[in-house]
């Protein structure tokens, strides 16, 4: 089973080259990366069975020792990602093909989608399955760089310019995570995350907290947190919506991905726990705020994305097993209900034309269906019982409980108010692509007022709704309404559905995530398991080096010794 | 055994940051990648200073393993040069749709619609104020808006 460890990463990839080696037969290149993907989830299921039975599995890439080959860990936390974005990759994967087949893009000249999308997921395999900071740094640029593609594919006016915002982003944030392992090398002379837990626990205090927060700020623009997720609502909202869906759902997690190894294995007991909290909350808040006044349901969804990236970081920062439970818990839900939020928008724009709240209206009539695939992720992500979200929720507030600091409290209340105003914005959302008549959707405030009382009462309601916006930036220009294929709306059901078992099975993962996030509190528990001897390699003694050579024990010393005297 | 970092490449590198950061700040998006390669390249020298002295040829049988160079930074290196000359590619290609998509004779980054609607928006509330009165405000700075100007009739 260990042997199957890198499959995760080397189908996509290989099936992506044979994809890219097929341009002009569509039905060729969709087929392969269906089974790709499949294969994928059925390994990454799989592991995540194992894995719970048996321990972390581990692969030492060339049958080199831990702290001189690369290894490749799947623990519990690695396992539920790589499931989790398996089926994410798998179900937006079925929506662009509904989508495609619709919009007869057999006439493009080279077809680079199918491609592009396995590269991205092989990417966010890669991040996942990383034993050390450089392979997690090259996982991290494989997806960026199929992403750039993604997200300025057909090359239009609005989406180049949103990408280069974008790409300008993620280029700094790369330099600065490569920036950061150089310094994390200079000071430990490895990049092995198992073995800087030994050695970084061994540092000055001021220097692991440099490194913290160096690592901290590469990881947080990826993930959107509050002063660095400016980017995000301006680039994500133009690309192709299953492109948005599927960046929605996992590009952000990887970065909160890397955050929790960050602060589980390489410093658990950093003070910056207390830094994040603070940051969680402004998260949480600035990004409702941003969402509550926004007229594009894409560009709202963004902001929701953001503000529940909170929540994330707010079992983070409380460095408990049980707050990391709570998030490990509430990333699977976030992942799964936002892309399905991102889909069901994406049925919206097909369906109304566009995606502006101003001019949507009178779809419940229309599109009956689209309604309901629409309504219960939104139940769901504003935390009403009986969903997931309510039980992520609950799981994190009972971890700030027991934590019982007055920060946490703080938050408690911070995340209750923030879960309102997500379904505040949502059912405003709701109602007006909804619930309203078309004819007052077209006519704005000239519509012709029904005569019975509730309907004035309506009336009234729906242009109180409106003119708290009248500054917010309105969608893209109307689009052509188009028929609605049958496999997008089937993707997006689906995509529900599996939602609503995250649901049903939230007894079953909630005891796994605790699980993980007891493995995640003991820290030396990885080591043990990626290190055969963790006791000889920890302090670079030199005794276990091959033939006595060990470069870093004395040379890194030096070279910062030097680097202080010399500045 | 003594160790030093050569003076030279410290400087370089600090030299590159620096000028590397101000050109990524700038509005030319062929600047911008300018200023990318040059942090790029300045992040590599970081790296490669990370290995501390330099020794022989890391190659077994070379030479004695305790007077070799640390093989791992320049490993990270070369990865990094890759990733950075592929980036470097898309970038060039993103920089000329731009361009032709412009249409302006200049690669610079495009306004956002839904900033430039926000921007209206503010100024419809402050109409009364007048061009004396802005000179006389003593905060008030003027490279702000003849930015904003510049922009907005560009949009216009």
């Amino acid at each position: 089973m260990i042997s199957l460890i890198p499959l995760v990463v080397l189908i996509p990839l290989g099936s992506a080259a044979l994809a890219l080696a097929l341009p002009g037969r569509r039905r060729a290149q969709q087929l392969i990366t269906v089974v790709a993907l499949v294969c994928v989830v059925a390994l990454s299921g799989a592991f995540m069975w194992i894995v719970d039975q048996q321990g972390a599995l581990v692969m030492q890439v060339g049958g080199w020792a831990a702290p001189f080959g690369i290894s490749l860990v799947v623990d519990r936390l690695s396992a539920l990602m790589l499931t989790v974005s398996a089926v994410v990759l798998l179900g937006v994967l079925l929506f662009s093909l509904g989508q495609g087949l619709a919009d007869g893009d057999d006439e493009t000249p080279v077809s680079i989608y199918y491609p592009t999308y396995l590269v991205l997921g092989a990417g966010v395999c890669n991040a996942f399955i990383a034993g050390d900071l450089f392979n997690l740094y090259v996982g991290f640029e494989i997806l960026l760089v199929a992403s750039y593609v993604l997200i300025t594919l057909g090359g239009t006016g609005p989406r180049i310019r949103a990408g280069v915002t974008y790409v300008v982003v993620s280029l700094v944030s790369s330099i600065l995570f490569l920036v950061s392992i150089g310094l994390v090398y200079a000071a430990t002379g490895t990049v092995n995350i198992a073995q800087l837990t030994l050695r970084i626990a061994e540092l000055p205090g001021n220097v692991q907290l440099l490194l913290n927060l160096a690592l901290l700020i590469a990881f947080g623009i990826k993930a959107a947190i509050f002063p660095l997720a400016f980017w995000l609502p301006d680039s994500y909202p133009t690309a192709p919506a299953p492109v948005t869906a599927v960046f929605a759902g996992l590009l952000t997690k990887v970065g909160v991905y890397a955050i929790i190894r960050a602060q589980t294995q390489l410093f658990p007991h950093s003070s910056v726990d207390q830094l994040l909290l603070v940051i969680a909350a402004l998260t949480l808040i600035v990004g409702i705020l941003g969402a509550v006044s926004q007229l594009d349901i894409k560009r709202l969804l963004s902001f929701t994305l953001i503000s529940h990236i909170g929540y994330l970081i707010f079992g983070i920062g409380m460095a408990t097993s049980a707050g990391y439970a709570a998030t490990i818990f509430y990333v699977a839900h976030h992942i799964i209900v936002q892309t399905t939020l991102f889909l069901a928008v994406g049925l919206i724009e097909r369906q109304g034309g566009t995606t502006s709240l101003t001019s949507l209206g009178g779809m419940l009539r229309a599109a009956p269906v689209v309604a309901v695939l629409f309504f219960i992720p939104m139940l769901n992500l504003g935390g009403i019982p009986p969903f997931s979200g309510f039980i992520g929720k609950l799981g994190l507030f009972t971890a700030a409980a027991e934590l019982g600091t007055p920060g946490a409290y703080w938050l408690m209340g911070v995340g209750a108010l923030v879960s309102l105003l997500t379904l505040y914005a949502l059912a405003r959302a709701w109602s007006l692509a909804f619930w309203r008549t078309r004819a007052a959707a077209l006519g704005g405030a000239n519509a012709p007022v029904p005569n019975t009382p509730e309907g004035l009462m309506l009336q009234g309601r729906e242009v109180a709704l409106i003119e708290r916006l009248h500054d917010a930036p309105d969608a893209m220009p109307l689009q052509k309404q188009r028929e609605t294929p049958r496999l997008m709306v089937a993707a997006t059901a689906g995509m529900v559905a599996v939602s609503l078992l995250l649901t049903v099975f939230a007894g079953p993962l909630y005891s796994y995530s605790t699980r993980a996030g007891e493995q995640l509190a003991d820290s030396g528990l990885f080591v043990s398991e990626v290190l055969d001897n963790p006791n000889e390699v920890s302090s670079g003694s030199g005794k276990n080096e091959i033939d006595g050579y060990d470069p870093r024990a004395s040379k890194a010393e030096s070279a910062i010794a030097q680097a202080g005297e010399v500045s | 055994m003594t160790l030093s970092i050569p003076l030279v490449l410290l400087a370089v590198m600090v030299a590159l940051f620096a000028i590397g950061v101000y050109l990524l700040l700038d509005r030319s998006l062929t600047r911008v990648l300018l200023g990318f390669l040059l942090v790029g390249n300045a992040t590599n020298l970081l790296i490669f200073l990370t290995s501390g002295a330099f020794g022989e040829a890391p190659i077994y049988g070379e030479a004695e393993p305790l007077d070799m160079s640390d093989p791992l930074p320049q490993a990270f290196i070369l990865t990094a040069i890759v990733i950075t000359f592929g980036v470097s590619a898309f970038m060039l290609a993103l920089i000329y749709r731009s361009w032709r998509l412009a249409r302006e004779g200049e690669d610079a980054v495009v306004d956002d619609a839904h900033d430039l609607e926000l921007v209206d928006a503010e100024t419809l509330t402050t109409d009364e104020v007048t061009d004396e009165g802005l000179e006389s405000e003593p905060e008030f700075d003027e490279s702000n808006t003849t930015d904003t100007f510049e922009a907005r009739e560009g949009h216009a």
